[in-house]
């Protein structure tokens, strides 16, 4: 479009909607507005006798859960694909997951058996506890340094100690398995996305989705697909940690300087050899950052893909908390900590490897080179062998594990019994003063103002066409039936969104105020972020029981990281010139960071707060796990009945919720910046 | 003295337009849209009508300022974009008219290109990168690495061969995209403004070895710059490009002698007359009265021997490429060139 059409158009939509412009006028209106339409619901609905104001009436539904389901049914018994069966489809993929994954875990946990059952005679142990310590060790020094070697051995000698050896090997199973498929996928999928032009306009959309769509959305329909079963779990996973790394695929491949690609060119490289000579391999260190990002989602999904049929650390995490047995949960999910952490600090390690290293690794002899993998080829016999006849060495003594569990039990039990007042104050407190009004306030909302107030905010912020999307995506919602769910959702998410942004972004500021507090605070957000999503849950619950106020805490604390980051982020990007700028004018410690640098970062923390939103959506359905009623409860209920409609109806209903606050978001960053002149 | 050789590489009436339906455009003005046309259909000219012949063995330096339309021109030179309009005439052979898999072939066999960022593959070491062209055309490894020890030993990184380009100078790793471009033996050598990325102690350098190796290699070469003395030290013939046309192609010395306009004269203002202007145009004809202190050549230049000739109390003959003695100079000559005296500057 040129510009002169552009000049032309602006003034035509300034002027009909100048009396939305006042942006205190349009905000502060709409929020009383919606007050008093909240608090007043039930009184208008009894003076119109229209009681379909507060509630979507059923026959008004049109039934979107059956439907789904009839169809899931159909797709799974009757369609057909090309003349085979869509089950058979199914079964095949499973077959393809299962036979690897069968074989991770005899080589890892049950050792090689024939014959099914109480029959199956073990004709090979798994690999020794030693042996796998040793190779974790051996390939912690090849990627990095002795350190790194140190923080692998001891990593995983403390799942052996700790009693969780078997557990964490299945769960090591599975990551063997699950991250491969989906890295591998993911840069295929980015790989084709990059080349074909249509592919990529396809998938963005479905990445957008994907992203936002919460995994208990998907769960219900796979599990349908394949069965309970390691398997299930393992394509949900797979699904799950997919995304980032065909986005990633994608952004690398396009980040690969001009030169080199026309290098490759010039050199007369074939298109698949410019592809996988050429681009990929110079695009690998920020691949590889992909390759951490799938590893941590995996893992972040070890818990809920239990629920489908995942064995190992989550499963035990999983029917600790039903049990409401703190110390078996805490030692699991420490179990789970410990291997995301080694995970992570390796594959990052392997991202950041130097050409010095691979250097220094490339000379020697063969026996030199090849140190190592001989080495542990080396142990493995070794062990393997006398493992045969000194057991302790095949696995690690019972006798010598120590058990954590009272230990946790107890300290849950002193805090609970010393603390009690304090801590039962504290949510008191939070609850009576900031979680309930917040929650009538949302709850109160009838649809039909809910639909119009959205629709109103989506036309101020982004114009028509973001108007017309919230308002379907809106409609929706409100045609399934879940309007008040919805509205719990919305409650739950807001109010922890609104105090994980309150302690985030001043942390945020802090950090990136000096190296020291740097340090501190990314060192703390770290861990936060290496930690699966689920381990939140176990102490919150054990201190204040089971209700809003834990889900909220354990979704802050899961959420918290982004608006850390982005706070920090954004004050680093500042031009440094306009800080001196502000120096040099006389302006006081506190007049820079009101005047110059909070207006500056105020899009970057809209993107956090995007970022702050989506995961706690995604944590939301998590908590649904400590007794919340809203569209995660329905989620896991349609999971615990198998109810395919349900599961798909309230996942998507969530999905909407993302999106919509998702593209606000965006477009009001969007908004902000075109106003300072950064875009 | 190099137009009598065939040329090897030519372009006629090469455009590269931007904008929406270039072809079109291009050719509902006759194949010639004027500056003003361009810009009222909001179409930017990168390449404006470009004619250039380039001969065999000769260093041919496309030289302008950043935008000018230069990196876009080589590269319409070298296929990497398709230009819009006009012919391109490769060795006799029409290369516009090429499928993908002949230019895939022209360009593995006859082209090398050298980048203003190196472009080296930072997976590689420097003896994959140097051998990486031949990797590409699926020769045996021990034959291509062989082949790529010596382009790395002529480029003077001997004992480097397992360095990756991270351990390396920005000088040494453009020594490694030059040896790799010159692993093919290419017939025609794209450098594309090869040492504007380096520290000028390491250009000067460069530059030197650059002559020394065009010294022993004669390839016909196409060499971008946006530096004039650059263009000055190096060139056999330099294109001047503004605002996507060519506007003067020339020999340094007429350069700086003919200006074609003022853009031109602007740059060559503060050029050191020594340095570019050759004994032939300052010359006075005939051979010296008496004995001559020595003979100098046509195509030396005023800088090179000016000492010897201001140190001399007599004067030197001058003889042509074929030794004839074509005429005189002396003390005077030299130092009119030096202070800048007489000769129109």
């Amino acid at each position: 479009m040129s510009v002169l059409d552009q000049d032309l158009k602006t003034p035509i939509r300034l002027r009909s909607l100048t009396w939305l412009r006042a942006p205190w006028l349009f905000w502060g209106g709409l929020l009383i507005l919606t007050w008093a339409v909240s608090h007043y619901a039930f009184d208008i609905y009894r003076a119109l006798d229209a009681r379909w104001i507060i509630r979507f009436p059923a026959t008004w539904q049109p039934d979107f859960e059956s439907r789904i389901t009839a169809f899931m049914d159909w797709l799974l018994h009757d369609a057909q694909l090309f003349g085979i069966l869509f089950r058979d489809v199914t079964r095949a993929i499973s077959a393809v997951i299962e036979a690897p994954y069968d074989l991770v875990v005899d080589v890892l946990v049950t050792g090689l058996q024939q014959g099914i059952g109480q029959q199956a005679v073990q004709i090979l142990p798994p690999l020794s506890w030693v042996a796998v310590i040793f190779t974790v060790t051996a390939v912690g020094h090849y990627t990095k340094s002795w350190s790194m070697a140190v923080l692998m051995g001891l990593c995983f000698t403390y799942l052996a100690v700790f009693g969780q050896w078997e557990s964490a090997m299945l769960t090591l199973a599975s990551v063997l398995i699950a991250v491969p498929i989906a890295a591998g996928g993911g840069l295929l999928l980015g790989v084709l996305a990059f080349r074909v032009r249509w592919v990529d306009r396809a998938m963005r959309p479905i990445l957008d989705l994907m992203q936002t769509v919460p995994v208990f959305a998907y769960l219900v329909p796979i599990l349908f697909m394949f069965g309970f079963g390691p398997v299930s779990a393992l394509v949900a996973t797979i699904i799950y940690a997919m995304p980032p790394m065909i986005r990633v695929t994608i952004v690398a491949l396009r980040g690969v300087p001009e030169e080199l690609a026309e290098l490759g060119r010039m050199v007369g490289c074939t298109r698949r050899q410019q592809m996988w000579k050429v681009l990929v391999p110079s695009a690998k260190p920020m691949l590889m950052v992909g390759v951490n990002q799938v590893i941590m989602l995996t893992l972040n999904m070890v818990i809920i893909a239990s629920m489908i049929g995942a064995g190992g650390l989550g499963y035990d995490v999983l029917t600790a908390l039903r049990r409401l047995d703190i110390g078996g949960g805490v030692e699991a999910g420490l179990a789970i900590v410990v291997l995301a952490i080694a995970l992570d600090r390796l594959s990052q390690a392997y991202a950041g490897r130097t050409v010095t290293q691979k250097a220094a690794q490339s000379q020697g002899g063969f026996a030199m080179r090849h140190r190592w993998s001989l080495s542990i080829i080396a142990v493995i016999l070794v062990t393997g062998l006398i493992g045969a006849a000194a057991s302790w060495l095949q696995t690690y003594p019972d006798a010598l594990v120590i058990n954590t569990g009272q230990i946790w039990e107890n300290a849950i039990g002193y805090i609970n019994v010393n603390y009690f007042d304090t801590l039962d104050a504290a949510k008191t407190f939070l609850l009576t003063w900031f979680l309930l009004p917040v929650r009538q306030f949302f709850v109160g909302i009838p649809w039909p103002w809910g639909l119009m107030a959205m629709t109103l905010i989506g036309l101020r912020v982004g114009g028509w066409k973001l108007s017309l999307l919230v308002f379907v995506l809106t409609g929706l919602i409100v045609l399934s039936g879940l309007w008040d769910k919805a509205m719990m959702t919305v409650y739950l998410c807001g109010a922890s969104v609104v105090i994980a942004s309150a302690i985030g972004i001043p942390l945020g500021l802090l950090a990136a105020s000096n190296p020291v507090s740097n340090r501190i605070v990314g060192a703390f957000i770290d861990t936060l972020q290496t930690l699966p999503s689920f381990v939140y849950l176990i102490p919150v619950v054990m201190l204040f029981r089971v209700g809003d106020f834990s889900a909220m805490i354990a979704i802050v604390a899961y959420a918290l990281a982004p608006a850390v980051r982005y706070a920090a982020h954004g004050i680093r990007s500042i031009d440094p010139q306009i800080i001196e700028a502000g120096i040099v004018s006389g302006c006081t410690r506190g007049q820079l960071m009101r005047r110059i640098k909070l207006p500056m970062i105020l899009p970057e923390l809209l993107l956090g707060l995007n970022q702050t939103i989506m995961l706690a959506l995604s944590m939301l359905v998590i908590t649904a796990l400590v007794g919340t009623r809203d569209l995660g409860q329905e989620v896991y209920i349609a999971l615990t009945r198998a109810n395919t409609g349900q599961g798909i109806v309230a996942g998507l209903s969530v999905a909407f919720i993302a999106i919509i606050a998702d593209r606000l978001l965006e477009a009001a960053a969007k908004r902000m910046r075109k106003q300072m002149g950064m875009a | 003295m190099t137009q009598t050789r065939p040329a090897l590489l030519e372009c006629n009436d090469l455009w590269k337009v931007y904008g929406h339906n270039p072809e079109g455009f291009v050719k509902a003005y006759a194949g010639s849209p004027s500056a003003e046309d361009l810009q009222a259909h909001h179409m930017v000219g990168a390449v404006r009508k470009a004619n250039v012949k380039i001969y065999e063995g000769e260093i041919f330096v496309i030289m302008g300022l950043s935008g000018s339309g230069k990196s876009t021109l080589v590269r319409c030179l070298s296929r990497l974009i398709q230009p819009t309009a006009g012919e391109l005439i490769f060795d006799g052979q029409d290369i516009l008219s090429k499928s993908d898999k002949q230019l895939i072939e022209i360009r593995r066999k006859r082209m090398g290109m050298v980048f203003q960022h190196f472009a080296l593959l930072p997976h590689l070491t420097v003896l994959q990168n140097a051998a990486f062209p031949l990797e590409v055309q699926g020769m045996p490894r021990a034959k291509r690495e062989e082949r790529a020890r010596e382009v790395i030993e002529l480029v003077g990184l001997k004992g480097r061969e397992n360095y990756y380009p991270a351990q390396l100078s920005g000088g040494q790793q453009q020594r490694v995209g030059i040896a790799r471009s010159l692993a093919v033996e290419p017939d025609l050598w794209f450098l594309d403004e090869p040492f504007s990325a380096l520290d000028p102690l390491i250009r000067r350098e460069m530059q030197d070895e650059f002559l020394r190796l065009q010294g022993m290699l004669k390839k016909t070469i196409v060499f971008i710059t946006h530096d004039f003395d650059e263009a000055i030290r190096l060139a056999d013939r330099i294109a001047v490009m503004r605002d996507g046309e060519i506007v003067q192609v020339a020999r340094p010395e007429e350069l700086v002698l003919n200006p074609a306009d003022d853009y031109v004269s602007e740059f060559t203002r503060y050029i050191p007359r020594a340095k570019v202007l050759t004994l032939r145009s300052i010359m006075r004809p005939g051979a010296v009265d008496g004995t001559a202190a020595g003979t100098l050549s046509v195509t030396d230049r005023v800088e090179s021997i000016a000492d010897e000739v201001e140190r001399s109390d007599t004067d030197f003959n001058i003889a042509d490429e074929d030794g004839r003695t074509v005429g005189h100079i002396g003390r005077r000559e030299i130092i009119d060139v030096l202070i800048g005296r007489g000769v129109n500057a």
